[in-house]
């Protein structure tokens, strides 16, 4: 296989703007729920984990209440394994409490054909029921393939196929920032 | 990541790094048993045989179990009652296996390699050992590691001294090739007449004194005495071998050693009660990885893509 070369062309958001969107989404998740009763976190691995997790901690600052916050990994749920060119590695789910009668916050960093999506609401519906489920994405890049949309959302950001959007966590990536990338294919420059 | 190996016929097959890829996944498969609903689509459609030519209980019932979690469709082929008994070599039976549409094959077989000349004659699907005649048992070595991993954090530097049959046993001829890949050192120890004369070329070392052996062991790992070897005079009584080689409370100090041993175990022969119902043995620890140990095997093999 080529090596996968790729260049950065534009920079969505900044440490800044991921910080305030955020902020501006954990707002609204507490005024559309009326506070935060019966919520759950819960992350998409990987990196909606690390979303889930500052969710969490900015919900202390505002509303000074502790939000159980559990991670779910959809590997084993996913359709579209056969398309992918690396093996899929598992990685790990956990989940805080009994999710029947709660309020599932569902974060994931990127919105893009919706089947993430979809592979998450089966692996929740095996794991118990829930009374809803709210979407919270970072970025959607459009595309979509399934009739799946946000609740709450930081940036919509219209891309073509050919390009990805990165999404960049500190916790892993060493900084916050949100990239759209081009892959380079080797001999075309 | 990507995963190179599209079976499992032998651990000679992969390597230290694999081994640590590996020993995670199953970690996160374990996470599985504990869900109200135990089961994920991720082999939904692979038709997985499982061909027994050998009597099997916990090995096939959790390579059943794995294959039905991951949502594969799972046949169970046996040698009585089917062509088998009529005379089927094991070349026709593969190729008719085949030509059903089976994606994988997980074959236990009392001829040494026989999994190996099953992957030769397969074109398609994938092959798992489950047990060769005296030669290997890999995925025995794989649930073996995890549960000691799981306990022990890294296996490193840890000795591990392997007491019984290991003449007839495939499980350790396979454990000592696992443990001493983890970085752990393998003694073995028991009756002269059940030690293999290729020990050494094993990558173990011979410890007549069994008490020594264990004393200096971080894990003690029994092999299961079965009652012919008597018959064959191969050890003198039951009741003996307990005496001199069976892991009795007085030989294993209470929490020093953890114990573990592939099952079936013959309480009183090679194992006391009170040690294999004691707080540091890992024996159902090793039934549970075995599941997650197999599931993550067959993931990673069948999942995917394989370029």
């Amino acid at each position: 296989m080529a090596k996968i070369e790729k260049t950065e062309k534009t920079v969505v958001m900044t440490e800044g703007d991921m910080d305030r969107v955020l902020r501006r989404i954990a707002i609204e998740i507490i005024e559309r729920n009326k506070g935060l009763e019966g919520i759950i976190l819960l992350g998409i691995q990987r990196r909606g984990v690390f979303l889930a997790s500052r969710l969490r901690k900015l919900f202390i600052e505002i509303e000074n209440v502790k939000v159980p916050a559990g991670e779910l990994d959809i590997t084993l749920y996913r359709d579209d394994i056969p398309t992918l060119l690396e093996q899929p590695v598992v990685h790990s789910t956990s989940i805080p409490e009994d999710i029947a009668g709660k309020k599932l916050i569902l974060v994931d960093d990127v919105l893009y054909t919706g089947r993430t999506i979809r592979a998450a609401l089966d692996a929740m519906m095996d794991l118990g029921r829930p009374d809803n489920v709210q979407l919270v994405i970072l970025v959607d890049r459009g595309h979509r393939e399934l009739p799946i949309q946000a609740d709450y959302f930081g940036k919509v950001v219209p891309t073509s196929s050919s390009e990805m959007v990165e999404v960049r966590v500190n916790e892993i990536d060493g900084e916050d920032r949100v990239l759209i990338t081009e892959e380079v294919k080797e001999g075309l420059a | 990541m990507k995963w190179r190996h599209k079976g499992l016929i032998d651990l000679d097959e992969w390597n230290r790094e694999e081994l640590d890829i590996f020993l995670q996944q199953a970690d996160y498969m374990e996470e599985l048993l504990g869900r109200p609903i135990k089961k994920v689509p991720a082999l939904r459609g692979k038709m997985i045989v499982n061909f027994f030519y050998e009597p099997s209980t916990r090995t096939k019932v959790s390579f059943e179990l794995a294959e039905k979690m991951l949502s594969a469709d799972v046949v169970n082929w046996s040698a009585s009652g089917s062509s088998v008994s009529k005379g089927e070599t094991m070349k026709d039976t593969a190729w008719t296996l085949e030509a059903m549409g089976a994606d994988a094959v997980v074959i236990r077989h009392g001829a040494v390699g026989a999994a190996d000349y099953l992957s030769k004659k397969l074109t398609r699907a994938s092959v798992f050992n489950a047990g060769d005649g005296t030669h290997r048992h890999p995925t025995q070595a794989l649930l073996d590691l995890h549960s000691a991993w799981k306990k022990l954090g890294k296996l490193d530097g840890k000795k591990v001294a392997i007491v019984g049959d290991v003449l007839h046993s495939r499980v350790a001829r396979s454990g000592i090739k696992a443990f001493s890949k983890m970085g752990a050192s393998v003694t073995v120890s028991g009756p002269e007449t059940l030690m293999p004369k290729d020990i050494q070329s094993l990558g173990a070392s011979f410890v007549s004194d069994t008490k020594k052996a264990i004393e200096e062991a971080d894990i003690l790992y029994l092999l299961r005495i079965q009652g012919e070897r008597q018959e064959e005079g191969l050890i003198p009584s039951l009741d003996e071998y307990h005496l001199r080689y069976g892991a009795t409370p007085e030989l294993v100090k209470e929490g020093k050693v953890l114990i573990m041993h592939p099952g079936p175990i013959n309480r009183r022969v090679e194992i006391a009660s009170e040690v294999a119902d004691g707080d540091n043995s890992l024996i159902l620890d090793q039934v549970k990885s075995g599941v997650a140990v197999r599931m993550a095997l067959l993931y990673l093999c069948l999942g995917g893509v394989r370029a």
